[in-house]
């Protein structure tokens, strides 16, 4: 039985959700919007700002982006639970 | 290429333990105005199309992914504990018999689905109308799921899709504008 | 927001004959949603901050129609 996740998890896990989010709305704004400077400087930011969410949650919780560096030691923990409709 | 990142687009929760809210939710899994539907459609035309809004049929193709994703998530926290007794009280015996408690790409009437829900026209004004449309009556699909319900925390999520339905329709009328416009005619080809 | 006042639904009343066996529901309401009101979105739209914008399911604040049941008590 899989360990009992702390509230923290979830905490953290929606900042990211948030800010993935707003970098989605940027993006489909964007497409129809390709000369707005602006917004592309405010992609830019949260892109950023997501990368380093999501770099600080890995680091606790495993993986979440296909292809990143892991810890060397096993177990291989991206086939690891939980995943996101058990959470 | 796509690659997945470990998480749902949006923390989906669910208050009440009620399967039959998962045999109504299955009209958005598989059904003619679902996610999976609307996922197919975009990415498909995209082969045909204005190189100019190409990217907005990829990047909306691709967030109806995590959208089906989304609804995957739901069906499967109202299902996964039930009981035979309790599925088949929810309408969902039929679907039991056949699947047990897997998810299957049925609609909530248990139609399993088929490609002739989606079109693509080759032609880039109906195709994208065709999408305007989708959109529309997906967000209409999310209302009258949303009368039925009476779950607190499922409506919420609920809501986020209806609400992204509203912005994808929005996207799709600036596409049409967009290749409408004739301010580019005069570039060489 | 109440029905009445959200500026996104619409009402008509259905013709109501002599034999139509149910008792009137009233005027039947449907959604004119923001996006069918507005063009192509311009520059400098107000958004929401992250967290109440992935609440609301947008970024974009003149965009964000909230839906509650008509029927629901």
């Amino acid at each position: 039985m899989a360990k009992q996740l702390p509230k923290e998890y979830y905490v953290k896990l929606e900042a990211i959700q948030a800010i993935d989010f707003v970098i989605y709305e940027l993006v489909l704004y964007l497409d129809t919007h390709q000369d707005d400077a602006q917004a592309i400087q405010q992609y830019n930011y949260y892109a950023a700002y997501s990368n380093r969410l999501k770099t600080d949650f890995e680091a606790c919780y495993g993986p979440l982006r296909f292809g990143m560096p892991v810890q060397e030691q096993p177990p291989w923990a991206w086939a690891e639970a939980p995943w996101p409709w058990q959470v | 290429m796509w690659s997945y990142e470990k998480k749902l687009m949006y923390p989906v929760k669910v208050s009440t333990c009620n399967p039959t809210l998962a045999k109504y939710l299955m009209e958005q899994y598989g059904g003619a105005d679902g996610e999976l539907a609307a996922a197919l459609r975009y990415l498909n035309q995209r082969y045909t199309i204005p190189d100019k809004v190409i990217g907005l049929l990829t990047d909306i193709g691709t967030e109806e992914f995590a959208h089906l994703e989304m609804i995957a998530t739901m069906i499967y926290k109202l299902t996964k504990d039930a009981t035979p007794d309790q599925l088949r009280e929810a309408g969902l015996a039929e679907h039991y018999v056949s699947h047990d408690s897997a998810l299957f790409y049925n609609n909530a009437a248990g139609v399993p689905f088929t490609a002739s829900y989606i079109q693509a026209k080759g032609d880039p004004i109906a195709d994208l109308y065709e999408d305007i449309a989708a959109e529309e009556k997906a967000r209409a699909t999310y209302q009258w799921i949303i009368d039925q319900s009476d779950d607190p925390d499922l409506n919420d999520g609920l809501r986020f899709l209806r609400e992204r339905e509203i912005i994808h329709a929005q996207r799709f009328k600036e596409a049409v504008m967009l290749i409408s416009d004739d301010r580019d005619q005069k570039k060489v080809f | 927001m109440s029905q009445q006042q959200n500026p996104f639904r619409r009402y008509y009343l259905p013709f109501r004959g002599r034999f139509d066996p149910c008792p009137p529901l009233g005027p039947k309401v449907f959604v004119v949603p923001p996006n069918v009101l507005t063009g192509f979105q311009p520059p400098d739209y107000p958004q929401f901050p992250p967290l109440e914008a992935l609440q609301k399911g947008t970024l974009w604040e003149p965009f964000f129609d909230y839906y509650e049941s008509p029927y629901r008590k």
